[in-house]
This record gives C-alpha cells, structure tokens and sequence, in this order.
C-alpha cells in the first residue's frame, strides 16, 4: 500500500483514505462539438502509460477532499513529489523522493514497532 | 520433436528417464527472419505455433525479454469460459473454448484443461437481472450457460454458504459447464515445444529495445540486448508492455497498466470441485491438481509496471473468500504474486493491424486473457499470414476507439475474468 503526502493536509496518510484521479496537465478541450474524431480519440482514449516517470492527479478523498498532483516512478511506485492543483510540473532534476512528514497511520506505527 | 506417449513413459522407467530431450532448444538468433513475435507469453508463443501449422511460415523468432511464460500466462489464476454478452466476444472466447477442448492432443502435452464449469454468483437483483440477459444473449450464440437457483449452486459447489444470515446473501448463480481451469505453465510449454518442432527459434533472454523502419514507414526490424533482428512483420504480443513497444513505433495506445494479484493457499485433499466468481464481492477461487486453493485478487486503482500490488487488495479478496465459504476461514496462504495487465477502455482486446506496415498488435487483454489464448494465437496468426484480419478478430480493431465501434464489455462483463 502507497503512503501519499498531501500537499493541503501536509502529511503522509494511507493509500486508503485517497483516490487516484488519471494523467494530470491534461488541457480538456472547450470545444467539444468542433473536434475531429482523431483529436476525440487521442483526448479520451489514448494514453502515454508510461514506464517510468509519470505525472497523474490524486484525490484525498476521506480527508480533505481535494485533487492535487503527484510526480510517481511506475516502475518502483516511489512518489518523487505531490504539488497542489494549478502548480505547474515541477523540474524533476532538482527533485528528491516526497518529502516524509510525522506520520500516524496505524500502518505507519505498526511497521515501527520491534 | 519425440512423441509423448504411454510408451514413452515405459520407455524412460525402463532405462532410468535418461532419454528425454530438451523441450526446445535455445538457437542463436539469425540475422532475419520472416516474422518476429515479441513476447513468449501464450498468445506470442500460440501465434508462432499456428504460423507454423497452419500457415507455413516456420521462419520465425519469438523474442522473450526474461524466460518463456514468465509473464501473466505464469500469473494468472486460469480461469476459462466464454460466457460474455456481446456477439464479437462470443465469436473469439468461443473459438478459443473450442480449441482448449482438443489442445493437449493437437500439442501432444497435456495442458490439463478440465471443465469443472464455472459457477458466478448473484447476490441482488441487479446480478440477476445482468446475469439472466448474458444467458440469454449466450444461447442465441449457441454458448451453454445456465442459471441456478441457491440451492442448485450450493448442490453443485458444497462448501458455498447459502443461508439467509451469510453476509453477502445469494440469491442464484450462473452457471457455464464447460468453463473451467488448464495448467497455465503447460500452455505456454506445449506450445513452445511444438512450435519448435516445427523450426521457430524462441530467444529468451532478449528484450526489444527498438523498432527500425525503413524509408517508407514500414517495419525493418527490431533493436534487441542481442544486436539487430531483421523482419518485414513484427508481431507486439507484450501485455503489460504493450504501450512502451509501440511507443518504439510512434503508436500511441488506449491501454493502462495496472498490477493484477494472486495467490495460493496451502494445498489440502480435494474439497472444491468447480471455479466460483462473485463479481459483486470480487472474489473468484477453484482449487489446483497439487491441492492449492487459487484465488484471484483485483486491480490497484494506479498504473504501474511494478509486479506487486497493495496487501489492502489481497486482504479485501480474502475477507469476500471467508465469507462466501466460512470453511476456508483457518486455511493459511502460501504465496501471492503480481502481474502487469494492459487495460483498454472497453476491456476488450486489440487483435489488429496498426498504422505501421508490417506491424501487428495482440493486446489488451487485461485481467482475462488467459482463456482466449488458443483462439487469439489462433486468429492473430492468421492476420499476420495474410496481412489482414480473420473474420473473428475483425471487429477488434485499433481503429474502434476513433470510429466508436466499441465492444464494451466494460459495462457487460460479469466479472474481471
Ligand atoms: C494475477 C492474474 C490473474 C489472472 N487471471 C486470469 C484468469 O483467471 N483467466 C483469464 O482468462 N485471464 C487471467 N489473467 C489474464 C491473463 O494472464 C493474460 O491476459 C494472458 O496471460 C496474457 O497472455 P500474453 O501471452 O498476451 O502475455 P504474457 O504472458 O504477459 O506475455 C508477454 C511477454 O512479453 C514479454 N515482453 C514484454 N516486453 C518485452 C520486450 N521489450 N522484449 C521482449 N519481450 C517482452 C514479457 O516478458 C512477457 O513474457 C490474469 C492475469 C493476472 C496477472
Ligand atoms: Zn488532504
């Protein structure tokens, strides 16, 4: 299970308490009725799924709610960084892995335990 | 290629089993062949099989980036049936069920296909009501599948729980007789084996890195960890990675990777004698020939390409298990694994050409493709061999996602599997 750090609650929570939202800086189209099928097509269907590096929104929805962003390794599932909504991309060079507050989940204390 | 056989058997018992040969051999790769599959998972390793036998293409190399059916053929939870609603599914899980019925003879491998009928429970109305319309759109296909009440369900997979204060209540279950379960590794084996027998070279070890092209657009070739690989078709039957290949080509997909788990228990004396599928509880289960109780998980909400998923998804399985059978309450699990499955927005496969001459796509299979994999080796062999769809995988085209001829079986399918 993934541990996300919510930019707005400025923690680390449970996977649990968040749902994944699909790619994120996706500029969905105003003008839906004018657009080719081509142009449909690649907005609605087509997908980079990318090995690697990847940019995709979250929502913590039993928490506070909110969407934000997340920069994530799909071949580790390490989160490089989360960012709030309307941020733009960070510059992932200068990036290291989100930054890990106090956490209280129970999985996070279980996992301390000796 | 020896034969097995009973005699075989003797044979071997005899002179202390020191006359096997290697079931297929590991030849160095030629410069070019007629036709590179990439990917010796089932369908890959199927595809170069009927190349062979059916079409008389045996110039041909099955590029493996680890080893043969290490993918999700050797991950999957086996599940066979060909129950779904829409007419095009029918058509290929149908020729795929056909062809499970007479593979261990035509490979000469046992692969141990045993309809032992796949029973879904329906838990509220609304499974009913669903399940009811899939039995009847499977008749007018000529696909046996047939609804039972509680008590026939129970009659038919004893150590299921009936009764009025069950937690998740039954109230009917669907059943197709013919459905059932196949050893997963001897498939992909079988076909290795009698593939090549008849010439195909199978490189393990040897991961794609490119795609070249020529001038024209077309397929050259193929860039590999082993040097280049010529060939004027290439066949992507990568799964999981489907979308990195053809992203090698330019081709964007409309496919998502997610983690897909498993796992197995303890093995114990036979006590489940069918496979069970709960689409509404998600949990499906059927007991292997070792012993083993296989049960199958569902999908993390990410992308990834990791091979392990969240223990919050294997626990949820688990808690439906315990549930719907209180009698594997105690049972203790073995292992659990992940695999990578390509998920397309209707969750129906892609069996087509692409906008690259030369260049095939078998993909999209997602969370249920193990039980297509003889009639989609099948019919992709034959869209290779003639550079144009068999009539059966028409409808799965690339081109479905632009047009909206959608098979959407999102909605439609019963369960995952
Ligand atoms: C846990 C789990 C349970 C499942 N349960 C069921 C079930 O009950 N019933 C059912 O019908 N289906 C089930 N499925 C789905 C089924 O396993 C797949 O649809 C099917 O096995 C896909 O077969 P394939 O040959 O296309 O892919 P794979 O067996 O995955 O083969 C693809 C191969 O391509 C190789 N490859 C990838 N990239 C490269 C590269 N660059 N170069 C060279 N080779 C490459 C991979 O290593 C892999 O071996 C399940 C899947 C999982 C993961
Ligand atoms: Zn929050």
């Amino acid at each position: 299970m993934l541990l996300i750090y919510c930019p707005y609650c400025e923690e680390e929570r449970s996977e649990l308490e968040f749902r994944h939202g699909g790619d994120a800086h996706i500029a969905r189209p105003t003008n839906m009725t004018e657009m080719t099928d081509e142009e449909f097509e690649a907005f609605f269907f087509l997908r980079d799924n990318v090995k690697g590096l990847t940019f995709e929104r979250w929502r913590h929805l039993n928490g506070c709610g909110r969407f934000f962003n997340a920069a994530r390794d799909t071949v580790s599932d390490k989160f490089l960084t989360t960012y709030k909504a309307g941020l733009p991309r960070p510059d992932i060079a200068t990036l290291r892995p989100a930054a890990s507050a106090p956490v209280e989940t129970y999985e996070a204390t279980e996992s301390d335990a000796k | 290629m020896r034969k097995y056989s009973v005699f075989a058997v003797a044979r071997e018992a005899m002179r202390g089993h020191k006359g096997w040969e290697a079931q297929w051999t590991s030849p160095e790769p030629r410069k070019e062949y007629d036709v590179i599959i990439i990917g010796a998972g089932g369908h890959g390793l199927g595809t170069a099989y009927y190349l062979a036998k059916e079409h008389g293409i045996t110039n041909i190399a099955v590029l493996e980036k680890g080893w043969l059916g290490g993918g999700n053929t050797g991950r999957n939870t086996t599940i066979i049936r060909s129950n779904y609603l829409y007419d095009e599914s029918a058509g290929i899980y149908e020729h795929a069920l056909k062809l499970w019925d007479g593979l261990s003879q035509d490979l000469n491998y046992n692969v141990m296909y045993s309809a032992r009928g796949v029973m879904m429970l329906s838990h509220n109305i609304h499974d009913q009501q669903v399940f009811k319309r899939h039995i009847h759109a499977n008749r007018l296909n000529g696909i046996d599948n047939e609804w039972l009440t509680p008590e026939q369900a129970k009659e038919f997979c004893p150590p299921l729980d009936i009764s009025r204060s069950a937690r998740y209540p039954i109230n009917g279950a669907a059943l197709q007789r013919r459905g059932g379960t196949a050893r997963h590794d001897a498939v992909a084996w079988g076909y290795a084996r009698a593939a090549a027998a008849r010439g195909v070279h199978i490189i393990q070890n040897c991961e794609v890195t490119g795609i070249r092209r020529n001038p024209d657009g077309s397929v050259a070739g193929v860039d590999t960890n082993r040097g280049q690989i010529n060939a004027k078709k290439v066949g992507v039957v990568a799964a999981g990675h489907t979308s990195v290949l053809m992203e090698m080509a330019g081709v964007r997909m409309p496919l998502v990777s997610y983690p897909l788990q498993a796992l197995v228990s303890e093995p114990v004396k036979p006590i489940f004698p069918c496979v069970v599928m709960s689409n509404t509880v998600h949990a499906y289960i059927s007991q292997s020939d070792k012993g083993e109780l296989v049960i199958g998980a569902g999908t993390d909400q990410y992308s990834s390409y990791s091979q392990t998923g969240g223990l919050q998804i294997i626990t949820h399985t688990l808690d439906a298990i315990c549930e719907l059978f209180p009698i594997f309450r105690r049972m203790k699990m073995m292992r659990s694994w992940g695999g990578i499955v390509d998920v397309t927005p209707d969750r129906s496969p892609i069996l087509a050409k692409t906008p690259v001459q030369g260049l095939y796509v078998n993909c999209g299979w997602g969370t249920g493709g193990f039980k297509a994999t003889p009639g989609s080796a099948n019919v992709f062999a034959h869209t290779i061999a003639n550079d144009a769809p068999h009539k059966i995988n028409a409808p799965f085209t690339l081109e479905r996602f632009r047009t909206g001829r959608l098979i959407d079986e999102a909605a439609a399918a019963a369960v995952a599997h």
